[in-house]
């Protein structure tokens, strides 16, 4: 009914790699002047990696940009902002000690070292852009103890204050209250309204469908489809979103299901997770999938101990179970593999025979003093179990591949013989040949009468390998699928929050 | 959508030969800069070909050195103190004030030591429990055990009983007795650090506290008993230092924690935890009483070995990070 | 309401309480310590600290910590010193140029270290601390600058005044301290140095050029360490190799984190640092008159240190705690 719209942003063929792996392959995308387009896809489908290659955080490996029809080259995030191009990020980058004027304006004056900071202009300037977003906030006082609501309006004032054309959110929602949400809402809406663009990535339909007026949906790297949102379904977009055709794999045997190994009753920790109960028996895998943020990992953390619940019981082989520190739960026969490997599993520097035996002082030092030939007849046979690709037990644990740490870090936790495994993205970042293995030795674990709880964000993974699913969105378990009922949409049906804003 | 950045996949590094592994171990610099040194030296003056004569100027450091060999065990596990030296002062104080003041010699000593532990006791707190920074809060303590040490002894010199004196004359097989407890000491902490399941878990802490922690090694316990530990060698060795000097001053090896952070650096380990060795510190302080001696039989001022401890911190602290910036990051 | 609410909850309503209460206190038992002239004994104790304070604000604020700026005040001082001691003739206002000159450049020489090779100020500034002390020593041969080789108008700066009968050397420090409050308020330098130490991975991300601003920090620490240390010859009209600035560094940490300034970069202000000063100082003017021997001062220096950690980690703590209620 109008006319042709401006175009904005024209990206074509934008590529990039992170050490080889392509996360982001020859996406093409429009970007009108004046449009409001979300970007959907699942978890590591590229959203976030086109936005940060279109704010300067990364360059890419291929691609062209244009903007307004110039082709542009996004070196930095300095350059992104003289652009005007923002990225407002989910917890925004913020310095905590200056006062909310001045987080609003660093960076954009120019001036030597000494020349002198125009407060007048700054806070005048400050309340300007604060006022036009319908904020009251008095900016001279710091940053710290600002709501992240807050935090978010100030970053949205300091891209107007950079005149942006182009206003990335990148899951701006999840952490706000609906009330916030309606807010936020209403000043994108205005923002259009000055002929801006803004790019919404979020995992919530219902509220795509509120504010969006194109949607634009990436799976595994690729852009696969781009349309108005009237002319697509909600189902329609999830179907795209998962796409992918399942890859056969199937556990060789289904092992026995025994007696009930763990039990967890009304687990919460609030603003991590709230009332999650679940039974777990010997024997049996039950995947927990959701998407990015929506509590797995704080609740796999409470069972551990890393970071205790505040309240609920957990009970392991039907006894009441207190579980505080890490060490009370290995003492209790439980496992986890950490999701964060650099972060939280390997000790880099040091060598694979040191990582492997980390849990399990007590076997290889009996007296208290290692034994060097136990340690090494240890490591040795956890080495030839798991088939784990090295060139010697005394190298540093950094110099074998991803997936190799990973199944050292299985390995250290298997010579503690645990009862309950808890597997957090175990097969994230590595690659297919090893990913088989993987399943293979879950499936022989379950076989051996363990307990598993699979956390994955690969819905093929949860299908082929688990005996039930338990779906998790925004910190509560909406629903539990048993293998033979679970399918790619069901899950992501539970999986993508429905509720949370009034019209 | 975060942390979607898959890890690199590597090709299979090949392990790295013996001779290269023993080769880049800074504890290989500290002992070749060892026989360069007592070469160097004893081209400087023959004093240097006479054992006698190093074991002697050993005994002016050998507290500091006992100390030192705690220290190291404590900056692999990721943290530092930069308090053992006041700590030595305000040890021997205390000791030298209760022994004064009449209460027998060996309660004195152990009125001292406790003391001593008392004092790894607040760093402790404060840096473990409290969480804050242990290198702001070691220099905290720094300046006020040493206060202490002033307001107890003040501008005087407390001295001991005669029969106190002499720990340095003492011979054990021709070799003065704080250099065969320097050796004793560190070959216990060397075998506790290379040997035993607590040793391994300083370093696998320092490396990855967060790591250490998913595996369930109790950090914060271990990190408290280094602290603790630290603090009742560091009242021992100033209790040393009174037997040897007759008398105690409050400053008492004053500026001593250079020295200290300084061999253990020398030796290779690493100011951000995880690496290092016994080993390493106890070369590097052989390093340091030949390189000191040298300057004094050499007639160079005092002073100068200031400038050159200083010089030779800054530039130890480069090269180790410079080496294990190589070996893996 | 919230005005004065928010006017007493600030650190340095906290201290002026303070020096007002412990002064109360000192004077009901010696009445003579609430006299001008007891004034003018705190007044005069104070500039060098005063001046090194500044300096180790700002170092602090940018998330480091220089130990070395009392060997940076000793050597600068022995420099000029032994200046006008081989040239008895030169124009005595020769020697505050080279001092701050002599003092900037050591603190170059830190900032160099710190940003070339990435390593921790405080462990290459305790390298620093004894490297510029035993080059004092060199310089100097070990001997110390007598009285008589200070010119004289530089002595007098410690006695006469230009106005209100306060000295020199007061108005000198004050001077700084407002230089400072310019410096650290209304110029980019300053806020880039608060935004450095308040958030150092997001600095790069808003354009601030890091090891330029760390160089600055730590070459402008020692220019007014520099600055200290002429002001030392004034003071006491000598110049010893060893004790010269000695133990300075603890004196002016201990002023600072009185001052509320934190030690995890991005939080201080000149009028808490000044505060802070002036707290120390009537500390240490009263300990006499009480007949506390001067010796307890280093004492009470650093359990105040450990005493104004803890109370920056509980405020800290209130302000997480209240960060995320808001935020749930």
């Amino acid at each position: 009914m109008k006319r042709e719209p401006s175009m904005l942003v024209e990206a074509r063929g934008i590529s990039k790699q992170f050490g080889g792996v392509e996360v982001l392959s020859d996406v093409d995308l429009d970007l009108h002047a004046g449009e409001i387009h979300a970007l959907l896809g699942e978890n590591g489908a590229g959203k976030s990696t086109f936005a940060k290659i279109l704010a300067g955080v990364h360059r890419p490996t291929r691609g062209t940009l244009k903007l307004n029809g110039s082709k542009v080259d996004v070196t930095n995030p300095i350059a992104a902002q003289k652009l005007g191009i923002a990225l407002i990020h989910q917890e925004p980058i913020s310095f905590p000690d200056l006062s909310i004027a001045e987080n609003i304006v660093m960076g954009r004056q120019g001036g030597g070292l000494l020349s002198r900071v125009p407060w007048a202009k700054i806070i005048a300037d400050a309340r300007q852009y604060l006022d036009m977003l319908g904020v009251s906030l008095d900016v001279t006082l710091p940053m710290r103890g600002l709501s992240i609501a807050n935090q978010q309006m100030v970053e949205i004032a300091r891209s107007l204050a950079s005149d942006s054309k182009l206003i990335i959110m990148d899951e701006p929602t999840a952490p706000l209250t609906p009330r916030e949400v309606d807010t936020l809402f209403n000043i994108a809406r205005r923002l259009r309204e000055e002929g801006r663009t803004i790019i919404f990535i979020s995992h919530r339909l219902e509220e795509v469908r509120m504010l969006c007026d194109r949607v634009t949906i990436f799976r595994d790297g690729a852009h696969i489809s781009t349309q108005k949102i009237d002319d697509i379904s909600d189902e329609d977009i999830i179907k795209l979103m998962i796409g992918r055709t399942l890859k056969k794999f199937m556990r060789k045997h289904v092992a026995e299901i025994g007696d009930i190994a763990m039990e967890v009753s009304e687990l919460s920790r609030p603003g991590a997770f709230e009332d999650v109960s679940f039974t777990l028996r010997r024997g049996e895998i039950i995947g927990l999938g959701g998407l990015v943020g929506a509590g797995r990992t704080d609740v796999a953390r409470a069972l551990f101990g890393v970071e205790p619940a505040i309240s609920g019981h957990i009970r392991i082989n039907g006894v009441d179970a207190m579980i505080h520190t890490p060490t009370d739960a290995i003492d209790l026969g439980l496992a986890f593999v950490p999701e964060d490997r650099a972060g939280h599993g390997i000790f880099a520097t040091l060598s694979v025979e040191h990582n492997l035996t980390a849990a399990v002082p007590g076997k290889i030092a009996p007296s208290g003093f290692i034994s060097r030939s136990l340690e090494r007849e240890i490591s040795r046979k956890a080495v030839d179990d798991l088939s784990i690709r090295l060139a010697s037990l005394r190298q540093p644990i950094a110099e074998l591949s991803g997936g190799n740490q990973q199944k050292a870090i299985l390995a250290r936790w298997l010579l503690t013989e645990p009862d309950i495994l808890i597997l957090d993205e175990p097969t994230r970042g590595i690659d297919i040949g090893v990913k088989a293995e993987f399943y293979d030795m879950i499936g022989d674990l379950a076989e051996q009468g363990r307990a598993i709880l699979l956390i994955s964000s690969e819905l093929p993974e949860l299908l082929s390998l688990c005996d039930r699913i338990l779906v998790m969105s925004e910190g509560r378990i909406t629903a539990e699928i048993p293998r033979e009922e679970a399918t790619q949409e069901n899950i992501m049906q539970a999986a993508v929050p429905r509720k949370g804003v009034a019209a | 959508m975060m942390n979607s950045t898959p890890a690199p996949t590597r090709e299979l590094a090949p392990a790295r030969p013996t001779w290269h592994i023993v080769l880049v171990r800074p504890e290989t610099m500290t002992f070749l800069l060892l026989l360069f040194g007592l070469v160097g030296a004893s081209f400087l003056s023959p004093f240097f070909l006479d054992a006698g004569y190093i074991l002697r100027s050993f005994t002016l450091t050998a507290e500091m050195s006992i100390v030192a060999l705690v220290l190291t065990m404590v900056v692999i596990s990721g943290e530092i103190d930069l308090s053992p030296a006041a700590n030595m002062a305000l040890s021997a104080c205390i000791f030298a004030w209760v022994q004064d003041a009449g209460v027998p010699l060996p309660i004195a000593v152990i009125v001292g030591l406790l003391a001593g532990l008392a004092m790894g006791a607040l760093n402790a707190f404060m840096s473990i429990r409290m969480q804050l920074p242990s290198i702001i809060v070691t220099i905290g303590t720094l300046i006020f055990f040493r206060g202490l040490a002033q307001v107890i002894a003040g501008d005087r010199s407390i001295r001991v009983p005669d029969s106190f004196i002499g720990i340095n004359n003492v011979m054990i097989a021709g070799i003065p007795l704080p250099v065969v407890i320097f050796v004793l000491v560190a070959i216990l902490l060397g075998l506790v650090l290379g040997t035993t399941a607590v040793g391994r878990q300083i370093y696998q802490i320092g490396t990855n506290q967060q790591a250490a922690l998913h595996a369930g090694i109790n950090a914060k316990k271990i990190k408290v008993g280094l602290f603790l530990v630290l603090g009742l060698v560091s009242a021992a060795a100033g209790i040393m230092a009174a037997s040897r000097l007759g008398s105690v001053r409050y400053d008492l090896v004053l500026g001593g924690e250079l020295q200290m952070v300084l061999m253990a650096m020398l030796g290779g380990t690493y100011i951000f935890g995880g690496r290092g060795t016994i080993l390493g510190t106890f070369l590097a302080a052989w390093l340091l009483v030949i390189v000191s001696t040298g300057m004094t039989v050499a007639n160079l001022l005092p002073a100068i070995q200031l400038t050159v401890l200083g010089i030779l911190l800054i530039v130890a602290i480069i090269a180790t990070n410079f080496i294990y910036a190589r070996t893996q990051r | 309401m919230t005005l004065v609410r928010s006017i007493l909850l600030r650190r340095e309503a906290g201290i002026v309480v303070m020096i007002f209460a412990f002064c109360l206190a000192v004077g009901l038992y010696k009445p003579h310590f609430l006299t001008v002239q007891s004034l003018r004994i705190i007044l005069l104790l104070v500039p060098l600290i005063m001046i090194g304070a500044m300096a180790q604000m700002l170092v602090l604020v940018a998330r480091h910590v220089d130990l070395s700026i009392g060997s940076i005040l000793g050597f600068s001082a022995m420099v000029v010193g032994l200046m006008y001691r081989e040239f008895p003739d030169i124009y005595w206002l020769v020697g505050f140029p080279v001092a701050i000159l002599t003092g900037a450049f050591l603190g170059l020489g830190n900032g160099l270290l710190v940003t070339i090779f990435r390593l921790p100020s405080i462990i290459v500034t305790l390298g620093t601390l004894s490297l510029y002390r035993g080059l004092t020593f060199i310089i100097s041969d070990a001997r110390q600058i007598n009285r008589s080789v200070i010119p004289t108008e530089l002595k007098a700066m410690s006695r006469t005044s230009p106005i209100f009968d306060i000295p020199w050397i007061i108005l000198i420090a004050f001077g700084v301290a407002l230089m400072t409050y310019v410096v650290a308020r209304h110029t980019q330098l300053g806020r880039q140095i608060y935004a450095l130490g308040s958030n150092p991975e997001a600095a790069p991300l808003r354009g601030i050029d890091v090891a330029k601003v760390t160089l600055v920090v730590f070459t402008l620490a020692g220019a007014l360490s520099g600055l200290a240390g002429i002001l030392y010859a004034s003071r006491w009209g000598f110049v010893n190799p060893s004790n010269t600035g000695a133990g300075f560094e603890f004196q002016v940490i201990a002023a600072v984190v009185i001052g509320g300034v934190s030690i995890n970069g991005g939080v201080g202000t000149v009028s808490g640092t000044v505060l802070g000063v002036l707290l120390l100082g009537c500390v240490s003017a009263a300990l006499p008159l009480l007949g506390i021997p001067g010796s307890t001062q280093n004492a009470i220096y650093g359990a105040v240190i450990l005493i104004a950690l803890l109370i920056d980690r509980s405020v800290r703590q209130r302000g997480v705690t209240s960060l995320s209620r808001a935020a749930s």
